[in-house]
């Protein structure tokens, strides 16, 4: 077996870059993604061993630094579900298997991909398409939630006062970055 | 010079300001600010438009959103073409251009007007009775002719241009009109913090107060009122406010649709602006304030151009300046057709008489008349009018008698009172109130969080429809949590000289059961009073029936001015109450939305995503040509120079098992179950067992539901003790993985073991073919790929080019084969890698049906196309993946069931034409004995059929009666020129024993 | 579109979230393989389609996943109370009750 060839990595949606008036849609950067289950019981020592507190209470978010994408977040997505979040090189499964808790962990670094909106009217673009409730008052910076944009399911983590990171599984990333461009027009 | 019936000084456009506009391509100058209507009427162009059936001439009877003649095309280039707009409603500006419609050769000569004349053919419901037989003509020449003649403009030929935006919005309060009511109840209720959107569908907020300029409010003009709050409200962050946007729809749980229409009045709009945006608002509270409508009255032709409400003649004065005749006859149940008539008296218009069918009038209305030196006749009725494109007089009878007076006029004012507007109270389900005092159904009875203020709650008088609105505003305030109400104050002084009282509901005077007149109730769909005594006499008793016979009130309008004349009519025939006959539901739309709104971003290549795989771009450089399997696209086949599908799917089945072949398998569903439980839980998901199945192995299997039937099917690799990698078809993955949440989370919460699509997470590159292994060889490290180590139906996880992977060694094809899964975003990079390879080996890149070729040939089923939802693992010959030792799977007791278990149930077999060369099709029927009489029994069908390059005959999958059983027998598959007999066979027609998957 | 109140989530969230899940409160016998054909055909076919008060399922498929239960009432729409997969079928009198409790959260 002499020197196999080494495989480089394509995101679904190199290249693109879209906006509008007050916003901005950028793809994110790839991350490593984890899709954590775990029983209540055991959620605070797999917290210990994630270095981040898993969240109990629903459509909230926690992160290991100050900064969204740059540290290690952990988002709440179903009572026994989280969505870990951390930079391309990090290695979540690592740090999860430290914990001797009956779990579930699983690597959708590749499966979803991310999109960031940036700018007072980013909330609008979801508008356009996200049935939930955005106002600040029940979806205050550091929410998340799975929901639908459009055709689309994502899930749409608030990171800012004016900033949102929408994930999305790899294939409808370009129906969610044209809908999100399409919405961005004429707001 | 905008019009030769503007009159100096009317009205609140700038004389200055003037567009140029088309109608019937004639060109005519109009005031910015103008309605389609309001110009027209001022260049004295009263006749708009032919009516529906009998195409009587037509003009405009209103000045809003409830018009039930003025119907026009709009075109703006070739591709915006919208039929049927509003000429009430539809805002000029320079270079507009509009059409009359429903006439030929023109307006003024309309050769369907012959259909007046046959009215007697035209009664309500002919088309139920008079064109029914034979069905053929009905298809062929009745319905295609009657459609073209009647009919409401033109649809677009061209695609629509435009987009159209959507907005889900939550609110604290919505209100709905922007009347004096639906101000002060904005006012109100955002002054106490919450979150309020008002909608208005007029250009301007205001409602009645933009015309009644009778109105003063603490010493400002109505008018001015009105701005003063409005500005008031655009200056606070918590509302918002829409005008030209139409509240269309009331659904359940406060939910409320708008149509904002944001370019239609733009001579030049933004390129990037979406014409129209659909608003989805789930509101806390909503206040209704859509105003009342004013209504017609029934009496013979009644619908001659230039008869229209009294409040419409009153706005196109005071609003636009407009005078609508020059001699100008009133006719009237109700006090407030008067305002119009002394506005216009003097604006120095000539009102040669105001005919009240009532006796008794208030004396101060009176008063005012004979002090503007106007003559008014009580008790008096309109019993019928003259004119051709134009009314030309009116016949005045004493109410009772025949012996009549005649004026000459050039426009009539009519008014039969108001109806109060319950179309989105009724949207909400809410069950209309008949007041018998006031003659009005009353929004009283509300069963969503909502409230009625203002004219649609039946309140006329302004300071109470200014006091109700605050104090809903205040009390839905409250109620959304505001402990300490700031104060809202009331207008301390409102003067207003002219009320709303009075009103007449039913056919007038004149227009009888036994007067054979033509005395419109419903202008749209042509349908006059005596229609409804048909309907009546024929024996509708509902209101329902008689709406559907007659098509009352299904126009487009929906009947907002003639609903309850209708009902009127109707009840006077049935001789019972009009709360007894009962209102017919309003339905959404309020008025019609465009289907660009609805449709809003779902448009184009938004309509559906398109779902590519991470190896598309490759796919795309071999010249693959590509399916649509869902939402995803496929690489169907990869011909080379020359060559048509045939030929490349030939060449690709050939080299797959001569050589090898890649194909791109990534859509597969796939599902990561993890979890001590992992095995128990698949032991009932699947009907075979997964307990025993050994870490690093894999298995087919197959899943049932509760009825037994097969629904979906897959190869499953154990990865570990607690982790299996699940695969399922294409289109099935969603569907299996909340089958699968399902059981897991309502009937065993117990296992711990989870679920995780990652059916995305993995790029698959299978690689078929005895070249198969070379191939991949060189490219894989960590993993013994020898067949002792790592035989057929195994899994190992390893490196490919550097990465992760999950090697499955498995087998769609009949060949030895892999299945590299990697990561997506480097499943192209290693596909690259493995082309080059493959490439040396002669292999070909394949697609989607020569891998269907190749698995018929082994006899391989595809769930959905073998399977229809009524075959079970026994009859699709899998009886050795029903587990028979374990005691409980999803399907165990179906399997069980009589019918599934009886003799002679269909069978999945296969098929040999006699002759080779014939490709049966798929879904043929397939019968014992050609020869039958019809109906044939028929025995069963094809499932899948192909020609076969690797076995030089065509070969065929069906599902036969018994087929097992008729292996050998000659069966015939009848089609519409000929008659093709087959052979039954077994379903594997390559490498029966299977001893090529071993490589 | 109905607006449904997610246990799970603790919050109302638009119906498109949501995805129906037939009757709820059917059981699955445990000894499945061994029941008589009336009681399989009680448990596979028969559903109740009530006009009035109905007990039914939705999974919050595109929010946290969870499936779970709804009583609503067919007439009108309303949904009267939501509650988590595996807690007991609420009693007529729980029912009247949060009936009464919604009547007066409108009032």
């Amino acid at each position: 077996m002499a020197n196999p060839t080494q495989a480089t990595r394509k995101l679904p949606l190199d290249g693109r870059l879209a906006g509008g008036a007050g916003v901005s849609i950028t793809p994110a950067a790839s991350m490593s993604r984890v899709s954590l289950r775990v029983k209540d019981k055991d959620v605070k020592a797999v917290g210990k061993a994630l270095c981040v507190a898993l969240p109990i209470k629903p459509k909230t978010s926690n992160m290991s630094g100050d900064q969204a994408g740059a540290s290690r977040s952990a988002l709440w997505i179903g009572p026994d579900e989280w969505l870990i979040l951390d930079g391309e090189t990090a290695d979540i499964s690592a740090a999860l298997a430290k914990s001797k808790a009956v779990m579930s962990v699983v690597d959708i670094s590749h499966r979803n991909t991310a999109i960031l909106l940036e700018g007072k009217n980013a909330v609008d673009v979801l508008r356009a398409g996200c049935p939930q409730n955005l106002n600040d008052d029940v979806f205050p910076v550091g929410a998340c939630s799975r929901t639908i944009l459009g055709k689309a399911e994502v899930v749409i983590w608030r990171t800012g006062a004016v900033s949102y990171h929408v994930e999305c599984w790899r294939s409808f990333s370009g129906y969610v970055f044209k809908f999100m461009s399409q919405a961005a027009k004429g707001l | 010079m905008s019009g030769l019936y503007r009159i100096a000084g009317k009205g609140r456009l700038t004389p200055a300001k003037t567009v140029a506009f088309s109608f019937d391509g004639k060109s005519y100058t109009g005031l910015e600010g103008d309605t389609l209507a309001s110009a027209l009427l001022a260049n004295g162009i009263v006749l708009t438009a032919r009516s529906f059936k009998y195409h009587r001439p037509r003009g405009t009877m209103t000045e809003g959103s409830e018009e039930p003649n003025s119907m026009v095309g709009v075109h703006r280039d070739t591709a915006r073409q919208q039929p049927n707009v509003r000429a009430t409603m539809q805002e000029i500006y320079d270079g507009f251009q509009a059409v009359s419609q429903n006439r030929w050769p023109s307006l003024s000569f309309d050769i369907g007007s012959i259909n007046s004349l046959l009215s007697p053919l035209f009664v309500a419901g002919f088309y139920y009775k008079t064109f029914m037989w034979p069905r053929v003509a009905w298809e062929k020449i009745y319905e295609p002719k009657i459609r073209a003649a009647a009919g409401l403009g033109l649809s677009p030929t061209e695609q629509d241009p435009d987009h159209y935006a959507n907005k889900f919005a939550y609110a604290d309060l919505v209100v709905v009109g922007g009347g004096p009511a639906g101000l002060s109840a904005a006012l109100a209720a955002a002054k106490q913090g919450v979150s309020v959107i008002v909608c208005d569908e007029n250009a301007e907020f205001g409602g009645a107060l933009l015309y009644e300029n009778d109105v003063e409010i603490d010493g400002k003009s109505g008018y001015d009122w009105a701005k003063d709050i409005e500005s008031q409200l655009a200056a606070m962050d918590n509302v918002t406010i829409l005008p030209r946007t139409t509240a269309f729809g009331y659904y359940a749980h406060n939910m409320i649709g708008l149509c904002e229409r944001i370019t239609d009045h733009l001579a030049v709009p933004d390129a990037d602006s979406p014409r129209e945006r659909l608003w989805q608002i789930r509101a806390k509270k909503v206040i209704i304030a859509q105003g009342a409508i004013e209504r017609h009255l029934v009496f013979a032709n009644n619908d001659r151009p230039g008869i229209m409400m009294a409040s419409a003649a009153r706005s196109y004065l005071n609003k636009y300046g407009v005078a609508v005749g020059s001699k100008i006859g009133v006719y009237t149940a109700c006090d407030s057709a008067y305002a119009a008539a002394f506005d216009l008296k003097e604006a120095g218009v000539d009102i040669p008489v105001i005919v009240d069918s009532r006796p008794d009038v208030d004396p101060m209305l009176l008063e005012r008349a004979r002090e503007l030196d106007l003559t008014v006749q009580t008790g008096h009725s309109v019993i019928d009018t003259t004119g051709k494109l134009r009314i030309s007089g009116i016949k005045v009878a004493k109410n009772g008698q025949m012996a009549n007076t005649k004026y000459d006029v050039d426009a009539l004012l009519i008014s039969g009172g108001w109806t109060p507007s319950l179309h989105l109270y009724s949207q909400s389900r809410a069950k209309p109130v008949w007041d018998g005092e006031v003659k009005r159904f009353l929004p009283e009875n509300p069963v969503q969080d909502q409230v009625s203020v203002g004219a649609c709650a039946g309140t006329d008088d302004l300071s109470e429809v200014i006091s109700d609105a605050q104090s809903a505003a205040l009390a839905a305030a409250k109620s959304l949590g505001v402990k300490k109400p700031k104060k809202v104050s009331a207008p301390t002084e409102i003067n207003s000289l002219y009320g709303h009282s009075g009103d007449h509901i039913g056919s007038s005077h004149g227009a009888g059961a036994d007067d054979a007149v033509k005395a419109f109730v419903d202008y749209q769909h042509d349908v006059v009073a005596n229609d409804i005594r048909l309907a009546v006499r024929e024996g509708m008793r509902s209101i329902e029936h008689v709406k559907r016979f007659t098509t009352t009130g299904m126009a487009t309008d929906q009947g907002k001015t003639s609903n309850l004349h209708g009902l009127a009519i109707a009840a006077d025939g049935l001789g019972k109450e009009i709360p007894q006959v009962g209102l017919t539901t309003f339905r959404s739309p309020f008025t019609p939305v465009s289907f660009g709104t609805i449709v809003n971003h779902g448009a184009g290549d938004l309509f559906d995503p398109v779902r590519r795989t991470p190896m598309h771009d490759w796919a795309v450089a071999q010249g693959a040509v590509f399916e649509d399997v869902g939402q995803w696209k496929r690489g169907w086949y990869f011909p080379q120079a020359g060559e048509d599908m045939h030929a490349s799917v030939n060449r690709e089945c050939k080299t797959v098992r001569e050589s090898a072949g890649v194909f791109d398998a990534s859509t597969l569903g796939k599902i990561e179950v993890v979890g001590p439980d992992a095995a128990k839980f698949l032991d009932i998901i699947y009907t075979n067992a997964w307990s025993t199945l050994k870490v690093g192995r894999c298995r087919y299997g197959i899943m049932t539901h509760e009825d037994g039937f097969i629904f979906d099917d897959g190869v499953v690799g154990r990865l570990a003790e607690d982790r299996f990698h699940v695969t399922t078809t294409t289109g099935g993955a969603a569907g299996v993985l909340n089958h699968m949440e399902d059981y897991l989370q309502t009937e065993f919460p117990e296992l711990d073991v989870w679920l995780t699509s990652v059916s995305e997470q993995w790029g698959v590159i299978a690689v078929q073919g005895p070249k198969a292994r070379d191939i991949i060889a060189p490219l894989v490290e960590g993993i013994d790929l020898s067949t002792e180590s790592m035989p057929h139906m195994s899994v190992r996880e390893g490196t490919i080019c550097g990465v992760p992977t999950r090697l499955f060694r498995m087998s769609f094809t009949g060949e030895m084969g892999y299945e590299i899964n990697v990561p997506a975003d480097y499943a192209e990079s290693v596909l690259e890698a493995v082309w080059a390879n493959a490439q040396k080996y002669g292999a070909c890149a394949y697609g989607t049906e020569a891998m269907h070729v190749l698995r018929a040939e082994k006899g391989y089923i595809i769930v959905g196309q073998e399977t229809d939802g009524s075959i079970t693992p026994h009859d699709a010959g899998l009886s050795w993946a029903v587990s028979k030792k374990k005691t409980d799977f999803v399907g165990i007791r179906g399997l069980m069931r009589d019918d599934l278990v009886a003799e002679g149930r269909k069978q999945l077999v296969g098929l040999k034409t006699k002759d080779p060369k014939v490709v049966l099709e798929e879904g043929a029927q397939i019968v014992a004995d050609p020869n039958q009489p019809i109906p044939m029994k028929m025995l069963g069908h094809v499932t899948s059929s192909y020609w076969s390059e690797n076995c030089g005959h065509s070969i065929a999958l069906a599902i036969v009666e018994g087929g097992r059983s008729k292996m050998g027998d000659a069966l015939y598959v009848p089609m519409i020129d000929r008659t093709i007999e087959v052979e039954v066979v077994d379903t594997v027609f390559v490498d029966q024993d299977g001893g090529r998957l071993n490589g | 579109m109905l607006y449904i109140r997610c246990p799970y989530c603790e919050e109302y969230r638009p119906e498109i979230e949501f995805r129906h899940a037939g009757e709820a409160h059917i059981v699955r016998p445990t000894n499945m393989a061994e029941i008589s054909a009336d009681e399989m055909e009680e448990f596979l076919f028969i559903r109740e389609n009530k006009r009035g008060i109905i007990f039914e399922r939705w999974r919050h498929i595109h929010g946290c996943g969870r499936f779970f239960n709804c009583v609503r009432d067919a007439v009108t729409d309303q949904i009267i109370m939501t509650y988590k997969s595996g807690e007991p079928k609420p009693s007529d009198a729980e029912i009247e009750k949060a009936i009464l409790a919604l009547k007066e959260e409108q009032a």
